[in-house]
């Protein structure tokens, strides 16, 4: 009978929703006569206990610190729980919080480990993990031989979030003694977006890479105006400073939450911008690499030069 | 003061490609091989630092590579870098993160840097875990993510923000020496100059083995075994064909369609 921890993790006192995929994850391979415990660290735990109580969690671990995120007490903690009830398996969400703390404590403890893992099952009695690899292009089935504890970081926005009351008995924690490096200062929210609405727009024209030049911007702007569409891009755009970081969809920027019909033109299609348009119903992609994981995603593709397109376009409208 | 810039070769894949005989990997001649994206930001982060200090620092990268690997060292070394270390034994070709990790640990060991500044992640497996599986190794303060830094040499603490989801940053302090990963768009970073390039053909590197670090075999077995490697069932947009006209024309067609126009 083993056991399976779920790291959970929260930002300024309120949980991270992807702990609840995680807990999904753990769920889906969780075997008859298994506990699973989720811990979590924060100012007041008992507070976030009740939301982590979902179906099939045995005992939410709940440890007394700060609300600061602290990746030398997490590990701590993990460690701790680690070495006390040697779990078979420890998971939490490939979130950025878990980057700092999941790769220090696999090194330190010797753990099995595999991160941003997109699937999980049991093969028998081997716990077979899925993550990607070469920019997406393929996919590796791994496992982890001779591995007592394996800890998993699990993609997000893949795993439903857990949910169904359930009835965990909540267990106090001491927080262990640790040398904590890091202080927080503060926030720093993204910059005003200036009422640009990439999360509320049904209609988002998005730029990439292919665009190539900020000469090149100005016109998709016009183009965006005129087909009645909200102008959005992809990350690079946006770190060479072309269009304002508000226009950025994807894990670190926006999440094009209401978007009904998104036209990527010169989009790659990374990981990272799925993140933010992959659940829109009509995704075009317009791409002149057939290869590009954008039309593996989209309902529509045109391989195509961006800029031949736009101009024919803006004849339509 | 010096600041250790540990780098990475990455591969991307022809369009075409095959898997190697035993399935588990793609053969390699189908790669093209770079220089990781994220590392021209960390290599850039530490030559501003240099340049700041007016050139009291040394800035050192390192690989864990073949000799394939050496481009890429070049390539940061071209851009201004003073020297580099390649680390390389074929007991290494399976090495994962975390044994990366155990290799650059004895760097660190060996060349004793005030600070530590690796990519976020890279660009071909992502896994996002050498740069901190190396601070859970040495013990040292550490921060992934890193989207501003303020840090002059010789300070016992650094000023930095990390960038976390939806455009959000923490702002925060951190203990030095640090290990600090970080994310693209912290700067701008340079292209090599001719000079540069030309250069960096003559900069010293450092071969090593394992043995060379008092490492062994054991000490580099990856955290994870991969059975298989495989081309996954991809979604196929359909696809508009014709002249770019025609193209444009029926994209014209589904944008007022779905729109109601």
């Amino acid at each position: 009978m083993g056991e399976i921890i779920v790291i959970a993790t929260q930002r300024d006192g309120e949980l991270r929703p992807s702990s609840l995929e995680a807990i999904t994850a753990a769920r889906g391979v969780k075997q008859a006569g298994d506990s699973l415990a989720v811990v979590i660290v924060a100012a007041d735990p008992q507070a976030l206990a009740g939301g982590l109580s979902v179906e099939g969690v045995d005992e939410v671990i709940a440890v007394k610190a700060s609300d600061d995120f602290q990746p030398d007490l997490i590990e701590a903690v993990a460690a701790e729980l680690v070495a006390q009830r040697k779990p078979s398996l420890v998971l939490t969400a490939h979130g950025v919080d878990a980057w700092s703390f999941a790769p220090t404590l696999a090194a330190r403890n010797g753990l099995g480990f595999a991160t941003d893992v997109l699937a999980l099952r049991r093969d028998g009695g081997d716990l077979v993990a899925t993550r990607a690899g070469y920019a997406e292009k393929v996919l590796m089935d791994i496992d982890f031989p001779g591995k007592e504890t394996v800890l998993l970081t699990v993609r997000t926005n893949v795993f439903e979030p857990a949910s169904g009351q359930g009835s965990a008995k909540v267990t106090d924690m001491a927080a262990p003694a640790a040398d904590i490096a890091t202080t927080h200062e503060g926030w720093k929210p993204p910059a005003d977006a200036g009422g640009i609405d990439i999360p509320g727009s049904e209609f988002i024209l998005s730029i990439g890479r292919g665009v190539a030049d900020e000469s090149n911007v100005e016109q998709f702007l016009e183009l965006a105006d005129k087909v009645g569409a909200t102008l959005g891009c992809s990350r690079p755009i946006a770190d060479n400073g072309w269009l304002p970081k508000a226009r950025q969809v994807g894990q670190s920027g926006q999440l094009a939450a209401s978007c009904r019909l998104y036209v990527a033109m010169g989009v790659s299609g990374s990981v990272q911008h799925q993140w933010g348009m992959k659940h829109v119903e009509n995704i075009v992609a317009v791409n002149s690499d057939p290869e590009a994981s954008i039309f593996s995603i989209a309902r529509y593709g045109i391989v195509g030069d961006m800029f031949e397109i736009a101009s024919e376009l803006e004849n339509h409208f | 003061m010096k600041i250790l810039v540990p780098v990475k070769q990455i591969a991307s894949l022809d369009d075409q490609f095959e898997l190697r005989d035993d399935g588990r990997d793609v053969d390699d001649d189908y790669f093209e091989k770079d220089l990781n994206e994220f590392d021209h930001f960390s290599v850039e982060e530490a030559l501003l630092i240099k340049e700041a200090a007016g050139d009291a620092v040394e800035v050192v990268v390192a690989i864990v590579g073949d000799d394939d690997a050496d481009d890429a060292l070049r390539t940061a070394l071209a851009k201004g870098a003073d020297r580099g270390i390649r680390v390389w034994d074929d007991s290494l070709a399976d090495a994962d993160g975390i044994a990366v990790a155990r290799v650059l640990a004895k760097l660190v060991e060996r060349e004793k840097p005030d600070m530590v500044f690796t990519g976020a992640q890279s660009s071909d497996f992502g896994s996002a875990t050498t740069g901190m599986a190396l601070a859970g190794l040495l013990g040292w303060p550490h921060a992934a993510v890193v989207s501003h830094l303020d840090y002059k040499p010789g300070s016992a603490t650094a000023g930095l923000r990390r960038e976390l989801e939806g455009g959000l940053e923490e702002v925060m302090t951190i203990r030095c020496p640090a290990v600090l990963s970080i994310q693209l768009g912290i700067n701008q970073p340079r292209y090599a100059s001719l000079r540069g390039i030309k250069q960096a053909k003559q900069k010293p590197v450092d071969e090593l083995s394992l043995d060379d670090l008092g490492l062994g075999d054991d000490d580099v077995r990856p955290a994870s075994n991969v059975r298989r490697m495989y081309v996954p069932e991809r979604g196929k947009a359909e696809l508009i064909t014709g002249t770019a006209a025609e193209q444009a024309a029926r994209l014209a067609e589904i944008i007022k369609e779905i729109r109601g126009m």
